[in-house]
């Protein structure tokens, strides 16, 4: 292993090339690449990568990128991409399609505000708009786990109890740009880590299979129960994942959630992406100072860690969550989903949502900081709150 | 019927007997036009279909009425789902064809980019679109196929604008082969498909495909109005290849066009400029013949 300082899009590209490599052995890899900023460094590195068995078609459109990956993958190739944005918003309608046709897909998704009007920083508000398409979800916060998770997604999509694509997220600019010290693994050890891929619907050119031609409902409505019995499987086959990972590279790809000081927390921060990097360090601070909270970062988006957030959040009364997305007349995407995990469990907690960080502001410790004063300052929970915006203040209020 | 038969590699049965389309429909005839071809040039293909009659024509899960392996692919992604399906047969060095069978919306309208994509990059694949010059499938709305006068549920008093030429834009990518496809010149329409089956890279067939239920003519004449056609320069017959040299494989006899109209009853008198067409025609053809002239196969 060699620890070089990189971007988190090096990161990625690295990942997705070493995984497409390591099926040099079986059919190959094949996708479709298409550029849009912040992600492009990733595609033009699958593209420069010197492959022993694949090909990599730069084509017209994000829609055609996913489409040429959709069709290596019936074909049996390992097949995966990167988008963004906007990217994502033309691309959806494959995106979808590679879930209902339980394609184990791999996808790097760099996050970036949705258009218009253009903006190219931070906002999660583009991959959390595929939430609904059986694709499973991991949001990263540095350029070791982009690299890690996106390795272990082949190996958790090609699982035969899973066979779902797999989007791997990180935060425009904060992770996709930034260098930091990365551990970039051998081409040998990805090879045992991932095994040939054999993906047992395949279509072969000597058996005459239509693939997702007409059905009648019942058909179509047990292939949508058996995308939620294989959701169902992902936590118990991701540890599995997780212990190979850890055999194999020596290092921990980390839990599907987080945690920090919520054993005795009576607060705790919800938290996703970089946002949980600096919340980690107000938590680890104010805690250091004697106050009882904690901490939850949510890595697995898709399928939702309920019942381990619920048990993680122990006997806190108040929780904060934070958002760095907003839907439109609702709230934060996490804060909906978070707020009905307790839904019919637990009706003693304070759930409030925290609005931040959209369209690429930052989220300063301070900003923490004025989450929990106004956490700590609630007798009940209100409407999501727009925090730490310094511009259009007075429209907002 | 059933969804895993095995195949034959000189399986001529593409179309498989019991499907349930219309009397009279060109596609179907094409299809099995296709599964001669490839029977005779000892060949295979999969097939990969975009939104159109051709998906529908599969019939519903768990039987199909393709004798080959097929995919749907949303509307627009027909050529780039066949771009990564073939790389993958290439890699790995399997045998046959994949070849995009699509209708004039996906091919015209919305999938056009990802057509020129494909041909631009001239993947190694076959793209058929059997023009029937409507949203067939969807009850008969325009496309950008339809032509100048035809009443359609979306243009109900006759379409004001003319026919997209599809086959100049397709030739202006300077594909290895492509070329016009017609039933009702058989020998000529199959020895296309042996040619386009025996070269590699992006080749384009179009196919001249009645459409009964949306012309609104009657099943038994669907030879007859591609006849009328070809004789007429309204679909003229001809082959381009590397985008540069051409060939005119059936000449018209200059037969008057007015027939192809009246027999079918999307077309009322009263939107159609006879005068108009016969000129177009003439133009049409005359166009050709000097291409086919100044530059020959």
């Amino acid at each position: 292993m060699t620890v070089q300082v990189v971007t988190g899009n090096h990161a990625a590209g690295y990942a997705l090339s070493a995984a497409g490599e390591a099926n040099r052995t079986a059919r190959g890899a094949a996708c479709g690449i298409y550029p849009i900023t912040p992600q492009t460094e990733i595609v033009e590195y699958v593209a420069r990568f010197p492959f022993s068995k694949a090909r990599i078609v730069p084509v017209e459109s994000e829609h055609s990128a996913m489409a040429v990956s959709i069709g290596a993958s019936l074909a049996g190739a390992r097949a995966f991409t990167a988008s963004s944005s906007n990217g994502l918003a033309y691309m959806t309608e494959n995106v979808m399609v590679a879930g209902y046709y339980r394609l184990p897909i791999v996808m790097v998704a760099v996050n970036r505000t949705l258009g218009p009007p253009w903006n190219i920083w931070a906002d999660q508000g583009d991959t959390l708009m595929l939430r609904d398409f059986a694709w499973l979800q991991f949001y990263c916060e540095s350029n070791q786990e982009v690299l890690d998770t996106t390795l272990l997604a082949f190996r958790l999509a090609e699982d035969r109890r899973i066979l779902l694509p797999v989007l791997t997220c990180m935060d425009a600019f904060i992770v996709s740009h930034t260098q930091t010290e990365t551990t970039l693994p051998e081409q040998a050890l990805v090879d045992s880590y991932l095994p040939d891929l054999q993906l047992p619907h395949r279509l072969r050119y000597d058996e005459a299979r239509t693939i997702g031609g007409m059905v009648w409902p019942h058909e179509d409505l047990s292939q949508r129960l058996e995308i939620d019995e294989a959701m169902k499987r992902v936590p118990d086959v991701y540890q599995e994942c997780r212990q190979s990972f850890r055999d194999v590279f020596g290092r921990d790809p980390g839990d599907v959630i987080q945690t920090d000081g919520t054993d005795d927390a009576d607060t705790v921060l919800v938290a996703t992406g970089t946002m949980a990097t600096t919340a980690r360090e107000v938590v680890r601070k104010r805690r250091a100072a004697g106050e009882k909270i904690g901490l939850i970062k949510i890595k697995m988006f898709r399928p939702f860690p309920a019942a381990a957030i619920r048990e993680a959040c122990g006997s806190a009364r108040r929780v904060a969550v934070l958002d760095r997305n907003y839907a439109a007349g609702s709230g934060g995407v996490f804060w909906q989903d978070t707020r009905a995990a307790f839904q019919g469990h637990r009706n003693d907690v304070l759930i409030q949502n925290y609005l931040t960080g959209l369209c690429g502001e930052d989220v300063t410790p301070s900003v923490i900081d004025q989450i929990l004063a106004d956490l700590a300052s609630r007798e009940v929970a209100g409407d999501p709150v727009w925090m730490g915006i310094e511009t259009g203040k007075e429209t907002l209020q | 019927m059933n969804a895993t038969a095995p195949l034959q590699k000189s399986d001529s049965c593409l179309l498989r007997p019991g499907n349930t389309n219309c009397g009279g429909c060109g596609m179907s005839v094409g299809l099995t036009m296709l599964g001669r071809a490839l029977a005779e040039a000892n060949d295979s293909c999969s097939l990969v279909i975009p939104a159109c009659c051709g998906i529908v024509t599969a019939g519903a899960f768990p039987t199909t009425s393709y004798g080959v392996p097929t995919i749907a692919a949303t509307f627009a992604s027909s050529p780039a789902v066949a771009s990564g399906y073939a790389s993958v047969r290439d890699l790995n060095d399997e045998p046959g064809q994949v070849i995009c069978w699509a209708g004039d919306g996906g091919t015209y309208d919305i999938g056009l980019a990802t057509l020129s994509g494909a041909a631009e990059r001239n993947e190694n694949i076959i793209y058929i679109c059997y023009d029937n010059e409507i949203y067939g499938n969807t009850g008969g709305q325009r496309s950008s196929a339809t032509p100048i006068g035809a009443r359609t549920t979306t243009t109900p008093t006759g379409k004001s604008e003319a026919k997209k030429n599809i086959m100049a834009i397709m030739t202006a990518h300077g594909i290895p082969y492509a070329a016009t496809l017609s039933m009702a010149h058989p020998e000529d329409f199959s020895r296309k498909l042996a040619t386009a089956l025996s070269m590699t890279g992006m080749r384009f067939l179009l196919m001249h495909s009645p459409c009964p239920t949306g012309w609104k003519s009657e099943p038994e004449d669907t030879v007859e109005l591609v006849r009328i056609a070809v004789a007429s320069g309204l679909f003229p017959v001809y082959e381009v290849f590397d985008g540069a040299r051409y060939r005119v494989t059936v000449e018209p006899d200059g037969s008057d066009p007015a027939e192809y109209f009246h027999r079918q009853r999307r077309f009322k008198d009263e939107d159609i400029d006879l005068d108009a067409t016969r000129r177009s025609c003439v133009d049409r053809i005359h166009r050709l013949r000097m291409l086919a002239r100044e530059y020959p196969v």
